[in-house]
């Protein structure tokens, strides 16, 4: 087996990340993941602990298959999860995604969607809560192959900072090779609005709570829907409450 | 139970409310009227402690606590309640989470015992049936898509739920047909006519008045009093405009 170099910052995947803790994940692993003709199937890819992380996914979906990722991106250190996925005709890919971080770390969600086939569709939703000099980062790139008319990918990738010293890269990106295609994607970095926590407060909540309480709603749609959605949100909970107080 | 005191508040350094004093026993509901920016909603925003409005002179004392002393959520334990003229909506937050959130954290910081999820819905659906408040409109996000009553009504549902002892009602009245202003009035009422609580309505016109009867009616302008008088104060301003009578 051929160990890979070290990518650089030059690497546009590894932009942003962490490379004195990378340096001791590396080589990543890659973990591939098939889902046969017609199959559906899910995953939930959490991340929680203490120790720095990096993966990568590599999901094939053949014709009329589909696939559910969550990823909870919510440890003590470094995180970062890589996911290429390779849509077949009418496949139907989903991630909903929420990164948790304070302190100084970083942690990222790095993705390439290819719609290498006609009529699959792909559904993006990130959510990052960034505290402290916190670093969080989606990069996620949309593939349409010439001829996978009836494309149909979305992207929704928000990023809420805490403090003014927390940092979130987002770069959604298109490359579309075919006519006829549906890609929209959004994205948008903001605060937890002012007016809203003081009405939550002064209704009796702690700033704590309010914050928690917002945030909450902030991240559920990366979950809603999901076969673990109530193990996700909670897990998630535990996070932001440690990151608000 | 609120006693002001001199009070002077800047909103970025602009003086709004210029010493105003006022008292307020257990068992009184006054009214405070006046013209548009005089100060009214700064008084509301002042009392329960809204950043961005800083006070710079006089006190504020509620049951003998310093009031001003006391962060916006120890104002709620204390027994403040703070009816919004613009209530604030927020997506992804089920009012039903949030109230029992907010009831319960109210509980400890007075050393009661939470509500369960059971005793919560119990008294929340009474609150929401003496509003005429579909009970599934709380379970949506808080205020998202509610009409201009329907959030003054789930205003007066909250304050049902949290019982407060002492409750500032910035403009209930606004944005309410006749029907629901009715039903905001009698809420009132129901909720707040006791011995041992108080209310404070903001508002410019007399027709809420006709169903909450105020025991006392002030005139605020240029950020202070300027005239103090009984319920008939209110029907003088209505016919004679604030200028005649202040």
């Amino acid at each position: 087996m051929t160990v890979a170099e070290l990518p650089t910052r030059k690497d546009e995947a590894f932009r942003y990340s962490d490379f004195a803790a990378l340096a001791g994940l590396w080589p990543v692993a890659r973990e591939d993941i098939i889902v046969p003709d017609g199959q559906s199937t899910w995953l939930s890819v959490i991340e929680a602990d203490d120790g720095p992380v990096a993966r990568h996914l590599a999901i094939t979906l053949e014709p009329g298959a589909s696939f559910d990722l969550r990823i909870l991106n919510a440890g003590n250190a470094y995180g970062r999860i890589a996911v290429d996925a390779r849509l077949g005709a009418g496949a139907r890919f989903t991630l909903g995604a929420a990164q948790l971080g304070g302190g100084t770390q970083t942690l990222e969600i790095v993705t390439e969607v290819h719609h290498a086939e006609p009529d699959a569709v792909s559904r993006q939703v990130i959510r990052s809560v960034l505290a402290g000099q916190a670093t969080g980062t989606y990069l996620g790139k949309v593939a349409v192959a010439r001829g996978a008319n009836g494309t149909d990918a979305g992207q929704s990738v928000r990023a809420m900072l805490l403090d003014p010293t927390a940092t979130a890269n987002a770069r959604p990106e298109l490359e579309i090779y075919a006519d006829d295609v549906k890609c929209a994607h959004g994205c948008a970095v903001g605060e937890l609005d002012a007016t809203g926590l003081f009405y939550l407060e002064s209704r009796g909540l702690t700033p704590p709570e309010a914050k928690r309480l917002m945030l909450q709603a902030f991240i559920a749609e990366a979950f809603s829907g999901a076969v673990e959605e109530d193990r996700l949100q909670a897990l998630a909970l535990d996070r932001l409450e440690g990151l608000v107080c | 139970m609120l006693t002001i005191e001199n009070l002077s508040a800047t909103i970025a350094d602009k003086p709004i409310l210029k010493g105003l004093s006022l008292t307020i026993n257990a068992g009184e509901i006054h009214a405070i009227m006046g013209p548009n920016g005089a100060g009214k909603s700064t008084l509301g925003y002042t009392l329960g402690g809204r950043p961005g409005y800083d006070v710079t002179g006089g006190s504020v004392s509620f049951d003998g606590h310093d009031l001003l002393a006391l962060e916006p959520h120890e104002r709620a334990a204390a027994g403040l309640f703070l009816g919004f003229q613009y209530p604030v909506e927020i997506p992804g937050v089920s009012f039903v989470q949030f109230l029992r959130e907010a009831a319960n954290a109210q509980r400890k910081a007075r050393g009661q015992e939470p509500l369960s999820g059971g005793e919560f819905l119990k008294l929340a659906r009474e609150k929401a049936a003496l509003l005429r408040l579909d009970m599934d409109m709380l379970k949506r996000p808080v205020n998202v898509g509610f009409s201009g009553g329907e959030k003054k009504r789930a205003e007066m549902v909250q304050m049902g739920i949290l019982d407060p002892r002492f409750a500032v009602l910035d403009e209930t009245d606004s944005g309410l047909d006749i029907d629901a202003l009715r039903i905001c009035g009698e809420g009132i009422n129901a909720i707040m006519r006791k011995p041992d609580k108080a209310v404070l309505l903001i508002t410019h016109y007399q027709r809420l008045l006709d169903y909450v009867k105020p025991d006392f009616v002030h005139v605020l302008a240029g950020g202070r009093i300027v005239r103090s008088g009984g319920p008939e104060l209110a029907l003088e301003l209505e016919e004679q405009g604030y200028e005649a009578v202040a």
